[in-house]
C-alpha cells in the first residue's frame, strides 16, 4: 500500500504542477466574477420592484443554480482534461517504463494516480463551490438547501467522469480516448436535457431516450440529484426552470452510478494489469 | 545457451526457455532461450527489430510473453518482490519534467522500497556517482539528453540492485559519459550484480562484457564468451597453402563453422586455438603444401556481421 501513496503523492503534485489546472482555477474565478456582477445588477432591478420576498428568494435561488451548474461543468471537463494523459500519455512516451518496473502492483500504480487525481477533484470542486456559494450568500443572502449533500454528490460525479477517463486511457492512445471521454459526457448531458424537456413535451420516448443515456453514462444523472438537493422545493417545482424536478434520479440510480464507478474503474484496472506496456 | 533448465538454477539471474510474444498474430521474439550467470556483464546484442526491447520488456514484466516460460533471479518474470532487486535504465529515458534531479530520485528510491533515511543519502550518492552532483537541485526541464541519461542511470542504481538492465546506456552521452558509464557498470559487477546490458556501440560491449548473446529475426543465434582483454576467443585463422583439395571446405565443417577458400588462401574461423594444429594436420594429411598461417581474433563487428547479415534497413 506504501506504493498507492506514493503515487497518490507524485500524482497530486503533478496535478497542482500543471498548468491546465490553474487555468481552470482561473476560468472558474472569472466565471465567478461574471456571476457576481450578474447578481449584483438583478439585485438592483429588484430594488425598484415590488416583489413578494418568497418569489423574490425562489429567483435568487435559482441565479444561485446557474453559477453552481456552471462550477459542476468545468469541474468535469477539468478532470477529463488533467487525467487523461496520465495513462495513455505515459505509455506512449514510456515515461510509464521506470515506474511500472518497480516493485509494486500494476493495480497500485494506477490506484495511487486515482486518489491522487480524486484528491485534486474534490480540492477543486471545494474551492469553486464555496466560492460560489459566499458570492451567492453575500449578495443576495440566498443559501443552497443542502450545499453539503451537493459537494458530495458533484465530487462524485467527477470521480464517475474519473473512472471513465482512467479506463479509457488503458484502452486508447491520449487523443482518442479524450475525445471518447468528452463524447460520453455529451451524450449524458444530450440525455439530462432531454429528460428535462420531456416534461413539457410528456413524451414517454423521450424519457426513455433520457434514462437509457443515463445507463450509459450516468454523470449527469448525479448532477440532476445534486440540483434537486441544492435548490429549494418551490424552485424545483417551477416547470420553466431547467433545473425542475422533472425527473429526479431515485437513491438507486444513485446506487446504479456508484456500482458503475466501481465497475469502471475495476475494468481499467484489469485492462491495466494485463495490457503490454 | 539453448535449451536452459525448466527449474531455475541459483547461481544464474536470467533463465529462458522458448521465450516468445508475438504483436497480433506477428512474431517479435520467436525463441528467446538463454542463460545470464549472476555476477557477469552480459551484452544483448542484434540489429534494429530483431526483438531486443521485446525480449527486456519481457524479461522486466513489462510485456507479457505469448509462450515459454523465464525466470529472473530465480522467481518467475513478473514477480513484483523480485523486483525489489532490479534496476532499469529505459532506452530514452524520461520523467515528469517538473521535478528536481534529488526529488526524482528520492522517488524512484521511495518506490524501490527504500526507507526515507536511506533514500536521501544513496540519492547524494548516486547523482555523485554519475557526476550530476551539482544539478541535484534542477528542474529536468532544462536538462540536455545526455544529462537525463545520467539521471536515469543514478535511478536504476539507487537501490543497489541485485540485477541492472541497462538499454543503450550510452545514447546521448559524449566519451567522458560513455567513459563512466563502462566504470559505473564494472563498479556494479565488482560488488557482485549482475548486469543485462543492450547497446548498439560494439565497441562498448567488446570492452565491457563477460559475453554475449547474438538475437536475430526474435532467435537466439550465437553466443560467445568475450576475453579479458576484450575482444572474442574465436581466431580467425588465414591458411596460405597449395595443392588444397576441392572439398576442402566441407571436409573442414567439424571444426570450424565458416570457411572460404580464395586461390591459395583458406579463411577460417577457430572458435578455440586448439583449432588451428588440426586443421593444418588435416591439410598435411590431405596432401596439402602450407607455408603460412596466421591467427588473429576476431573483433565483435566482425562477429556481428557474420551472424546478422546484411543490413535490411529496418
Amino acid at each position: 500500500m506504501n506504493g498507492v501513496w506514493l503515487m497518490a503523492g507524485i500524482t497530486l503534485r503533478e496535478a497542482a504542477r500543471r498548468r491546465l489546472l490553474w487555468t481552470a482555477l482561473g476560468a472558474a474565478a472569472i466565471l465567478l466574477a461574471v456571476f457576481a456582477v450578474a447578481l449584483h445588477f438583478q439585485m438592483l432591478e429588484f430594488e425598484g420592484r415590488p416583489m413578494s420576498p418568497f418569489v423574490r428568494y425562489q429567483v435568487e435561488s435559482g441565479m444561485l443554480m446557474i453559477g453552481l451548474y456552471t462550477c459542476d461543468l468545468l469541474a468535469v471537463v477539468m478532470t477529463i482534461l488533467t487525467s487523461i494523459d496520465t495513462i495513455a500519455g505515459e505509455i506512449s512516451s514510456g515515461t510509464i517504463h521506470a515506474i511500472a518496473t518497480k516493485p509494486l502492483a500494476r493495480w497500485e500504480l494506477l490506484a495511487g494516480k486515482f486518489l491522487g487525481f480524486a484528491g485534486m477533484v474534490v480540492a477543486y470542486v471545494a474551492i469553486t463551490f464555496a466560492g460560489t456559494i459566499a458570492v451567492g450568500y453575500a449578495l443576495t443572502g440566498a443559501l443552497p438547501e443542502h450545499p453539503v449533500r451537493g459537494f458530495l454528490l458533484v465530487t462524485f460525479e467527477c470521480l464517475l467522469v474519473l473512472a471513465v477517463t482512467f479506463y479509457l486511457g488503458t484502452r486508447f492512445t491520449t487523443l482518442t480516448a479524450g475525445v471518447a471521454a468528452l463524447g460520453l459526457q455529451a451524450v449524458a448531458f444530450m440525455g439530462g436535457w432531454l429528460e428535462q424537456v420531456s416534461g413539457f413535451s410528456q413524451s414517454q420516448q423521450i424519457v426513455t431516450l433520457g434514462v437509457a443515456t443515463s445507463v450509459l453514462m450516468p454523470s449527469e444523472s448525479i448532477w440532476r440529484r445534486a440540483a434537486f438537493e441544492m435548490q429549494t422545493p418551490l424552485a424545483g417545482s417551477l416547470s420553466f426552470s431547467p433545473f425542475a424536478n422533472v425527473s429526479i434520479p431515485s437513491g438507486a440510480a444513485l446506487l446504479y452510478a456508484g456500482a458503475f464507478t466501481i465497475c469502471v474503474f475495476s475494468a481499467a484496472v484489469y485492462r491495466f494489469g494485463r495490457r503490454d506496456l | 545457451m539453448n535449451g536452459g533448465p525448466a527449474v531455475p538454477a541459483v547461481e544464474n539471474a536470467i533463465d529462458t526457455r522458448g521465450l516468445r510474444k508475438s504483436f497480433g498474430g506477428r512474431p517479435a521474439v520467436r525463441d528467446l532461450s538463454l542463460t545470464v550467470r549472476r555476477g557477469e556483464i552480459f551484452g544483448f546484442l542484434g540489429p534494429n527489430g530483431a526483438g531486443k526491447s521485446t525480449s527486456i520488456k519481457m524479461l522486466l514484466g513489462l510485456v507479457a510473453p505469448s509462450g515459454g516460460e523465464a525466470f529472473v533471479l530465480g522467481a518467475p518474470i513478473g514477480d513484483v518482490e523480485t523486483r525489489r532487486q532490479i534496476g532499469f535504465l529505459p532506452e530514452d529515458f524520461r520523467f515528469y519534467d517538473w521535478l528536481t534531479a534529488i526529488e526524482l530520485l528520492e522517488l524512484h528510491g521511495r518506490l524501490a522500497g527504500l526507507a526515507a533515511g536511506r533514500v536521501r543519502r544513496r540519492a547524494r550518492e548516486v547523482l555523485e556517482l554519475v557526476g550530476m552532483a551539482a544539478h541535484a537541485r534542477r528542474r529536468l526541464r532544462g536538462f540536455s539528453k545526455g544529462m537525463l541519461q545520467r539521471l536515469g542511470l543514478a535511478q536504476a542504481l539507487i537501490h543497489e540492485p541485485t540485477l541492472i538492465f541497462l538499454d543503450e546506456p550510452t545514447s546521448g552521452l559524449d566519451p567522458i559519459g560513455r567513459r563512466m558509464v563502462r566504470d559505473v557498470i564494472r563498479a556494479q559487477r565488482d560488488r557482485g550484480a549482475t548486469v543485462f546490458l543492450n547497446s548498439h556501440l560494439l565497441s562498448e560491449i567488446e570492452v565491457t562484457c563477460d559475453r554475449v548473446a547474438f538475437i536475430k529475426d526474435g532467435a537466439i543465434v550465437a553466443s560467445q564468451e568475450l576475453t579479458a582483454a576484450g575482444g572474442s576467443e574465436t581466431r580467425l585463422v588465414s591458411v596460405r597453402a597449395r595443392k588444397m583439395p576441392d572439398a576442402i571446405v566441407s571436409q573442414l565443417a567439424g571444426w570450424t563453422p565458416h570457411a572460404t577458400v580464395d586461390g591459395e588462401e583458406l579463411r577460417f574461423e577457430a572458435v578455440s586455438e586448439a583449432v588451428v594444429p588440426a586443421v593444418v594436420r588435416h591439410l598435411v594429411d590431405v596432401g596439402a603444401e602450407v607455408f603460412h598461417v596466421s591467427a588473429e581474433p576476431t573483433s565483435l563487428e566482425e562477429t556481428f556481421v557474420r551472424i546478422v547479415g546484411e543490413d535490411r534497413g529496418l
